[in-house]
């Protein structure tokens, strides 16, 4: 890894026969920085992000994850990357401990690990009664704080988060936010796909996705400031209303 | 190994904890047996027959208690005209009526040729050509008995033997076509389900981002349902020895095997809907009719393959519970070997390897 940077794309580009869903993106993220990726619904996000994840080959163009190559290290990339998707990926038929412990086991962490490590998780998230309830007994944000935590557990260099905050309350939002910056302080690198324009405030840098270009990407700050906008909603507002493409 | 360990725990805990699937899973075939072997049966015993005597003499009158004496007949009316029995046949409890005609006893013993007409209600066709059988054994049976003295010029005697099941039991053909309807149900449909569920989850797609290889994943999901599967042909199998008093003639060992074998066939198939399914909806609705239907209908189990119309002989090939149930009723009612069921056997390993050769392929097509 050089100068810090865990993921770096040049020219990463998707095409489904003739419709190209990512067209040669190229970025770079530096170890702990937030990273927002953001995009109308359709954008190539999704798509993108899979590559990143080694759930799908690129068709042309480059792209190192934790400095694994997406086309032939993708088992590599996969040991370094923690995920979250917006379903939050829980089972809710198993309890909060026997959650916790079979992701972690899917990473083949020794049992000493898993069992220390569980007990303080569970204090950070207040939930040490809990750990032997159902996490379908459990309120939509504490499954969603336990999600982040899970995706987490097994210590990755990254951190994927596919709009996590789908569905919660401003109050969780603001309080899963809390824990991202905690994990961004340790070293974690998060990369996170929102719709919520304020999150995208709270990020170090942010990247506008739209018909699979990256259209712009700065700190939200500077962003406002190159396009004369008040809010990052504003400048979304501006650059999606370029999209051709539109829906799913 | 202990990654493999944790997925297949988990399952178990998926399993265990829906109770009611659980319930179903282990009660179905001990119902399903219950009901084919008492409920549903072919055999007639007690069926309600009505008489109109027209002849009323000594001959016709022992007729009638002859087959008033036997255990397939209750005659329950006996009717004076022939207008009567339309009238009986709509009220419907009446399933045949024996009507003898006005000399009957006179035509016997002087013409050597009298009639007896069988009057059947086939709105239930099995049961009536059933019905009409039984009876006209009897009237065969009596003709015989009051001719003895007399001797016909000619005669040929039949002498039937069945042979592996001397009593006509239904319990013969049907307990091997269970085993593979709730095989087939408990492989095909919940492994379909299970994976499904996982995508509906969201939990497929953050185990395929972890480094776990989709095949242990499979693998993982299948070894449960493998041992309740195993759990309900030990269930089946104790109930038609015990209850059903159907023996097993073969080699006990070969049987299980050959019911592991068929339980993989039905597990691959389920992974393949699984793979081409994204609702759980879907993924039931293409096992029931992709699976459940085609067992019950071209597995010979229910209906002979033989009588199909030729088209359906031929796709009847392709459902694997069809050699299953070869397999089983070769091994379990007429006791033969390996060397007899190898090819169904080898039909069996080769529509395996293909399922899962597909469902594989399919699933790694999926990721790309």
């Amino acid at each position: 890894m050089n100068n810090g940077v865990v993921i770096s794309a040049d020219g990463l580009t998707k095409r489904f026969g003739d419709f190209t869903a990512v067209d040669a993106i190229s970025f770079e993220v530096s170890k702990g920085e937030i990273f927002g990726f953001l995009g109308a619904n359709g954008a190539g996000k999704t798509t993108a992000m899979r590559m990143l994840c080694g759930l799908s080959k690129p068709t042309s163009g480059k792209a190192t994850v934790a400095g694994y190559d997406v086309y032939n290290q993708t088992e590599k990339i996969k040991r370094n990357i923690g995920y979250m998707s917006q379903k939050f990926s829980l089972y809710e038929d198993l309890t909060v401990k026997e959650n916790i412990r079979f992701y972690a086991g899917i990473y083949g962490k020794p049992d000493n690990f898993i069992k220390e490590k569980t007990e303080r998780v569970l204090n950070e998230l207040h939930l040490q009664s809990e750990g032997n309830k159902l996490v379908k007994s459990l309120p939509l944000g504490w499954k969603q704080k336990l999600a982040f935590s899970v995706a987490i557990f097994h210590e990755p260099q990254i951190v994927f988060l596919d709009e996590p905050t789908g569905g919660v309350d401003p109050v969780t939002r603001r309080e899963f936010w809390n824990m991202i910056y905690k994990a961004a302080a340790s070293g974690v690198t998060v990369f996170v796909t929102t719709h919520y324009m304020d999150e995208a405030e709270y990020c170090n840098r942010v990247s506008i996705m739209v018909d699979g270009k990256i259209e712009a990407l700065d700190s939200p700050t500077q962003m406002k400031k190159t396009f004369g906008a008040k809010s990052m909603d504003e400048v979304f507002i501006k650059l999606a209303r370029k999209a051709v493409r539109s829906g799913d | 190994m202990k990654q493999f360990a944790s997925f297949v725990k988990k399952e178990f805990h998926h399993i265990l904890r829906d109770r009611r699937t659980m319930f179903i899973l282990l009660f179905m075939p001990i119902a399903q047996i219950i009901i084919f072997g008492f409920a549903l049966t072919n055999e007639v015993k007690n069926s309600r027959i009505a008489v109109l005597d027209n002849a009323k003499d000594a001959d016709a009158a022992s007729l009638i208690t002859q087959i008033g004496k036997s255990n397939y007949f209750n005659i329950e009316q006996v009717l004076y005209t022939q207008r009567d029995i339309e009238k009986i046949f709509q009220k419907g409890k009446i399933k045949m009526v024996i009507v003898l005609p006005q000399n009957f006893g006179n035509d016997l013993q002087h013409f050597n040729h009298a009639q007896v007409q069988l009057i059947a209600d086939a709105s239930d066709p099995n049961v009536a050509s059933t019905l009409t059988n039984y009876a006209s054994a009897i009237i065969v049976d009596y003709q015989n008995r009051v001719t003895n003295d007399r001797k016909l010029p000619y005669t040929i005697n039949t002498e039937v033997r069945m042979l592996y099941n001397p009593q006509g039991k239904g319990a013969y053909s049907f307990v091997p076509g269970v085993m593979a309807m709730v095989l087939m149900l408990v492989c095909t449909m919940m492994t379909a389900i299970t994976v499904v569920r996982e995508k509906e989850m969201g939990t497929m797609e953050v185990m395929l981002v972890s480094p776990v290889r989709p095949l242990k994943i499979i693998i993982a999901k299948a070894i449960p349902y493998l041992l309740l599967s195993m759990v309900n042909v030990a269930s089946i199998l104790l109930l038609s020895v015990f209850v059903l008093d159907v023996p097993i003639n073969g080699s006990l060992t070969l049987l299980i095997a050959e019911s592991i074998l068929f339980t993989l066939t039905c597990l691959a198939f389920g992974l393949l809907i699984s793979t081409v399914t994204d609702s759980q909806q879907t993924a039931m609705f293409i096992s029931l009719t992709g699976m459940f239907l085609p067992t019950v209908m071209l597995s010979g189990f229910m209906f002979p393959i033989e009588n199909m119309p030729l088209a359906l002989q031929i796709i009847s090939n392709i459902v694997p519970a069809k050699w299953f149930y070869i397999i089983v009723k070769n091994v379990m009612i007429k006791g033969t070997g390996f060397t007899i069921v190898w090819k169904e056997t080898l039909i069996l390993v080769v529509m395996l390897f293909a399922l899962l050769g597909l469902a594989i392929k399919k699933f790694k097509i999926r990721l790309a």
